[in-house]
């Protein structure tokens, strides 16, 4: 059962990733992107991590690939893009070396870390509620400054962004704007 | 390791997968399958019964008794209707578009607890034929949250439905729904939050089994401004009346819709008519405890409410719990009438209320909605805080209320600034 429910998880994740890199359709690559995380919180569901697999929903399919969405919409660049334009040549190669270096760098964490990868290891909390608990208790005790550092940082990020996007329109002597 | 993914039913402890567990989840499924169907239909027609009856107009009245086979006959002949594809559509995504509408409308009945026997040590589980089960298809350590990533999926279906049309109107009114959903699901959930505060679990039938009575229902015990922010929430969730800019006929043609026929158009309509349907009970679930008795202290109503005007031999009724008569079904009862209310409710407001201009609806639900769900949120906090701590609860309860005045003032304070500075530079609006 875990095997099956372990096999069709992933499919879901490998093919959606591939479609976000294959389709050439924006709003295709941001639905292959729903799926794989998807996927993902299937996987969740089946380490017993329901919280987890729950908000993965909430926030990065239900938001985030929402907001993804609604600005591919808003800006119209939903047309397949014309990929024989190269804007920044060198970005090809660069690409693949960064690519490349993170694949290493994942599996060198994989191999480094192995040890703490239990078998069959038992759930830290079986119960729903405790689960919570157990993730609340980390947030807001062990690392609750890097909490508040990190909601600190997204209201910078948003008032910076509100900033940025703000057009300055010079008041003229009639004291009207002038467009 | 299964028990857990589906649900944390009594029912499940067992080794008798086949014979029993197996029969009765189908026959759950199928009883939800049918039910959900036959109840949309009822509500399609209720809705339009109710509105003409307001508009002093008579309403359907010649299929089948009342009206009521009207929802068969118009589905009927949707079914037969041309299925239409636009040129310009996106094929593929204009076909995935209404099941993703309509799915998530369908799952949210599974993890509503639809009846059962809260009282004593029974938690929320009956007994019939032998099996002692939740009337309830599952129940999810995480329910009530997946009831919040179902409704965020439901998003997908009217925003993809408007994009993949191809054309100008849909993809207006598919903008508009998914800005409104996505602002009014913070005030949902932040409403929502006040609830789990007080209740302390996130599982439906936790959350059902510690409404006892009437004071401890989260509609009393939250102050009833969460109630209020969360029915306000939902109807703009719902892209009800007087919500409904995303289908507003005179700008939009149609909204989001416009562009399918036949059976598509069908799941559309469906999935809304259902989602109201789930979201009233969700409602009834979160606020008015579900399918508890209401119970005033001592007061059973169950128990004291005096049927003898109808002509019945009462004597198989036992402890003179009326409602017994209904053997396991009673709690489900109790769910119908409160869910009923709501029905009403909403069909009420589409008679009643004029459509919100777009700014209107946006400066509702962030700047009144939000902060006054989060104050309210952060006030419960504290005085639960304060009542873990054994804190002076008057002393709290002032304190509170300083904050909040300080930080209304703030920000209208902010609003004020940001109007000036808008009209000074001339903006439009």
């Amino acid at each position: 059962m875990e095997m099956i429910v372990f096999v069709l998880a992933s499919a879901m994740v490998l093919v959606g990733a591939v479609g976000v890199i294959v389709r050439r359709n924006p709003v295709h690559a941001a639905l292959s992107l729903v799926l794989t995380l998807f996927g993902v919180a299937v996987h969740f569901v089946a380490l017993e991590a329901h919280f987890l697999a729950a908000v993965q929903i909430i926030v990065y399919a239900g938001a985030i690939v929402v907001l993804f969405l609604f600005v591919i919409m808003l800006l119209g660049v939903d047309k397949a893009e014309d990929l024989s334009i190269e804007p920044f040549p060198i970005q090809r190669p660069l690409a693949g070396i960064v690519g490349l270096g993170i694949a290493g760098l994942i599996i060198a964490a994989i191999v480094r870390g192995r040890d703490a990868l239990r078998e069959a290891g038992e759930p830290l909390a079986s119960d729903g509620d405790q689960n919570v608990q157990a993730l609340a208790r980390n947030l807001f005790e062990d690392h609750v400054f890097a909490f508040e550092f990190t909601s600190v940082l997204l209201i910078v990020a948003v008032a910076g962004t509100v900033l940025l996007t703000r057009k300055v329109k010079k008041p003229t002597a009639g004291g009207k704007a002038a467009e | 390791m299964l028990s857990s993914l589906l649900a944390a039913d009594p029912m499940l402890d067992t080794d008798d997968w086949w014979s029993q567990v197996l029969v009765w989840i189908a026959v759950k499924v199928l009883a939800i399958f049918v039910i959900g169907l036959v109840a949309t239909m009822l509500m399609v027609w209720f809705e339009r019964k109710i509105v003409s009856g307001m508009q002093n107009r008579v309403g359907p009245n010649k299929a089948g008794p009342f009206g009521l086979l009207q929802t068969l006959a118009d589905g009927t002949k949707l079914f037969f209707k041309e299925d239409l594809l636009p040129d310009k559509a996106d094929k593929w995504v204009f076909r995935l578009a209404p099941f993703l509408a309509f799915v998530p409308a369908f799952l949210l009945w599974s993890v509503i607890p639809l009846g059962g026997d809260f009282s004593g040590d029974n938690d929320g589980t009956v007994t019939w034929g032998g099996v002692t089960t939740r009337v309830q298809l599952i129940d999810a350590p995480m329910g009530i949250l997946i009831v919040l990533a179902l409704s965020s999926i439901g998003v997908y279906g009217i925003m993809l439905a408007g994009w993949a049309s191809g054309s100008k109107y849909p993809l207006l009114g598919s903008v508009r729904a998914s800005a409104q959903m996505i602002s009014y699901e913070a005030a949902l959930g932040l409403s929502l939050a006040a609830v789990l505060l007080m209740s302390g679990t996130l599982s439906t039938s936790g959350i059902v089994d510690v409404q006892d009575g009437l004071l401890d229902w989260h509609i009393v015990s939250t102050g009833f401004i969460p109630f209020i922010i969360f029915l306000i929430a939902m109807t703009a969730e719902l892209n009800r009346p007087p919500f409904d800019l995303v289908e507003a006929e005179q700008e939009l043609v149609g909204g989001f819709n416009t562009e399918y026929s036949s059976i598509r158009f069908a799941l559309f309509f469906l999935a809304e008519f259902m989602n109201v349907i789930t979201m009233s009970g969700i409602l009834v679930t979160l606020f008015l405890g579900g399918p508890q008795p209401l119970r005033i202290g001592s007061l059973d109503f169950t128990q004291h409410f005096d049927l003898r005007l109808f002509d019945f031999d009462w004597t198989i009724v036992s402890d003179g719990n009326y409602l017994a008569l209904f053997g396991p079904l009673s709690g489900t009862v109790w769910f119908v009438l409160k869910t009923l209310i709501f029905l009403y409710v909403y069909v009420w407001f589409r008679a009643t209320l004029p459509r919100l201009r777009y700014d209107q609806l946006m400066d509702f639900g962030w700047k009144l909605l939000i902060p006054v769900a989060l104050g309210w949120f952060l006030v419960l906090a504290a005085i639960q805080l304060g009542r873990d701590e054994d804190w002076n609860i008057v002393a709290v309860v002032a304190g509170c209320l300083a904050v909040l005045g300080v930080s209304y003032l703030l920000f209208n304070a902010a609003l004020v600034v940001a109007r000036r500075n808008r009209e000074r530079e001339g903006a439009a609006y």
